[in-house]
């Protein structure tokens, strides 16, 4: 129930007695203001961690092949491991439900041409599943279909770069590029936010590649991400089983470090995520142990207004106030104190942020700043706060006898 | 209208208990104006603070207009008190920060009344002590005899069965308290019922009945030959 006149009298007293209201919001806005900053900060360094790790799926697991290093089972060492398209369908036979996205890949690097502009570019041949590991955005057109993987068909996906390069003055979808003396239609521009390196690629179905360029089923290597669901820990033991299998299906030595090798992007997220989380703690820690001084300050201070405002109890008393409308009383002006001061911090905190910001990118601080969910977070948390630290105090004038109150001093 | 029997009250002081009231037989009627007179430590200010429901009786009997006052909640005696009683202090004890107007409107916001018959009821007391021209202004602006006006018209402003009134005219020279007296006496000469706790004598002659306490227990209760302080002012 919405009671006006309650307000009225709440509001009346705190702008009527301004110096104490004031001081008792300001540590609360001193402590949301440090726990704002600070965790802006962590939010800042996050975000530089999160740079360092570009776009690209940070679920992968890359598999490559080599020669084997040890003899075993009567195989010889230095023996040549080659992955095949079958390596795909056995892994994902085996690991199907571990797996988000799978592609094998062919690389080789061509001569591209069109119409007298020429450069040199990569050319990987690969599913279409791959766009999504590497994060690529269509610009223009479309990506590689299953149905150009199925029927080998010649078409090809060309970066920004090469577009800029070859295409400087027409709309390259629809033309045919020259790739090493063999035209192939271009159904689509790709952007990659890692820039100019990303972008200097083309794709193409990884079968029509294997039938032109070798007529085999050949793959130079693997790359998958695996269920985003698992945890780093989970995704370090699912890039070691794959290992085994592969290992046990050529006939590696498990102990052979050449012969198959794994980049497990989970090793690097792992440490990354040991790191933010330990931040993260420590930031709470600290947050909150402002948090609680600023709720001890407010108490405090509630304890002497209530002290201080005895007489004017005990004369609502004699008046008629019930226990409860007195409660009411110092419990939502301590709230309304707490919510407008500790907002306040947080606008200030918000403010320093924003300000200082941009400035501190050089110590490995990146777009410093606090998100919705932490504002409407740290609002809930001031309410409370607040019915916290009034509590004990609207008690305490709650029990105010009114004889000892107006007694003549 | 008040009916106080074998009524008895004491504190601990330390170890001790200092027996205040010592079976005390009281009965108001309506319309009365009773002066309750003692030195400090007869126990009249106790008497008048158990009438006001600001304190409990440790036995004895009060019936305040057939209703028996005893084991009330602190809810239950904040209502009593809101509907039977208006208090009348001797240091005012107006809030500070609301002007006359507001703190003549406090006991009717307690009532539940909105905001507008509030303000209009409270105006209409305010003028009835003569300081209409004074609703909006602050404590600290007001004279000692305004404040005790001030005062007054807040304990009308309910509208309540029994005015009590503590040393009404202790923090206010003579003139000012025979000021104060006389609109008490027209107060009850409209048909309130006063009571009322004062150690001068000649405050005490303009009550229609006095009655004297000593060590706990009544020496004396008699009618007086009322004083008009009219003729002082």
């Amino acid at each position: 129930m919405f009671d006006l006149d309650l307000w009225r009298e709440i509001f009346q007293s705190i702008n009527k007695n301004r110096t104490r209201s004031l001081l008792s919001g300001f540590t609360v806005t001193f402590a949301i203001l440090l726990f704002t900053i600070l965790f802006g900060i962590a939010n800042g360094l996050e975000n530089t961690f999160e740079e360092a790790f570009g776009t690209d799926a940070n679920n992968s697991i890359v598999i490559y092949s080599g020669r084997t290093s040890e003899a075993h089972n009567g195989l010889q060492a230095g023996r040549k491991i080659q992955f095949k398209n079958e390596d795909r369908d056995f892994l994902l036979d085996k690991y199907g439900d571990k797996v988000q996205y799978f592609t094998s890949k062919v690389n080789k690097s061509v001569n591209a041409s069109f119409r007298g502009e020429k450069n040199n570019y990569q050319l990987r041949g690969v599913y279409p599943e791959y766009m999504f590991i590497e994060n690529n955005v269509i610009k223009d057109g479309r990506y590689i279909n299953q149905n150009d993987v199925e029927n080998k068909i010649k078409v090809v996906v060309i970066g920004r770069a090469v577009e800029n390069e070859l295409f400087s003055k027409t709309n390259p979808i629809g033309k045919y590029i020259n790739l090493s003396g063999i035209p192939y239609k271009v159904v689509g521009v790709f952007t990659d936010d890692e820039g100019d390196n990303e972008e200097n690629v083309i794709y193409m179905p990884i079968s029509t590649m294997q039938s032109v360029y070798g007529n085999n089923d050949y793959v130079d290597l693997m790359h998958l991400t695996y269920n985003p669901e698992m945890n780093s820990d989970q995704a370090l033991s699912f890039g070691n089983s794959i290992k085994k299998s592969l290992k046990d299906r050529f006939d590696v030595a498990r102990s052979d470090q050449r012969a198959i090798r794994i980049f497990n992007m989970a090793q690097g997220t792992k440490q990354v995520d040991v790191m933010t989380s330990s931040l993260t703690i420590i930031i709470l820690v600290i947050g909150f142990g402002t948090l609680i001084a600023g709720i001890v300050g407010i108490s405090n201070i509630m304890i002497f207004i209530v002290k201080e405002r005895t007489k004017e109890i005990g004369i609502r008393k004699a008046l008629g106030a019930s226990p409860r409308s007195i409660v009411s009383i110092i419990l939502i002006e301590s709230i309304i104190i707490t919510a407008i001061a500790g907002y306040f911090g947080l606008l200030i905190g918000v403010g320093v942020l924003e300000a200082v910001g941009p400035s501190l990118k050089e110590y490995f601080i990146k777009d410093p700043g606090v998100d919705n969910s932490l504002v409407i977070g740290a609002t809930l948390t001031l309410i409370i706060a607040g019915t916290l630290a009034g509590y004990l105090p609207a008690k305490k004038a709650s029990r105010i006898k009114p004889i000892i109150a107006l007694r003549n001093d | 209208m008040l009916k106080i029997h074998q009524l008895q009250k004491s504190y601990a002081i330390g170890d001790s208990s200092l027996h205040v009231l010592k079976g005390i037989n009281l009965e108001v009627e309506e319309g009365e104006m009773v002066a309750i007179m003692g030195s400090s430590g007869s126990g009249k200010s106790t008497l008048l603070n158990i009438i006001g429901m600001l304190d409990e009786a440790d036995s004895g009997d009060y019936i305040l207009d057939g209703l028996p006052i005893k084991n009330l909640t602190e809810k239950k005696a904040a209502v009593y008190r809101n509907k039977f009683l208006g208090f009348i202090f001797q240091s005012f004890n107006l809030i500070n920060y609301k002007n006359a107007l507001e703190n003549v409107a406090l006991p009717l916001y307690y009532q539940g009344m909105k905001r507008k018959a509030r303000q209009e009821k409270a105006l209409f007391h305010l003028e009835k002590v003569g300081l209409a021209n004074w609703a909006k202004h602050l404590p600290k602006e007001l004279s000692g005899g305004q404040k005790q006006r001030v005062a007054i018209a807040r304990a009308l402003a309910a509208n309540p069965k029994l005015l009590l009134a503590d040393e009404p005219t202790g923090a206010l020279d003579t003139k000012t308290s025979y000021d104060i007296m006389a609109f008490i006496q027209q107060l009850n000469n409209e048909g309130k019922t006063i009571l009322m706790v004062t150690h001068e004598e000649d405050i005490a002659n303009m009550c229609k009945r006095i009655v004297r306490l000593r060590d706990g227990v009544i020496m004396e209760d008699k009618k007086v030959n009322q004083v008009s302080a009219l003729q002082y002012v």
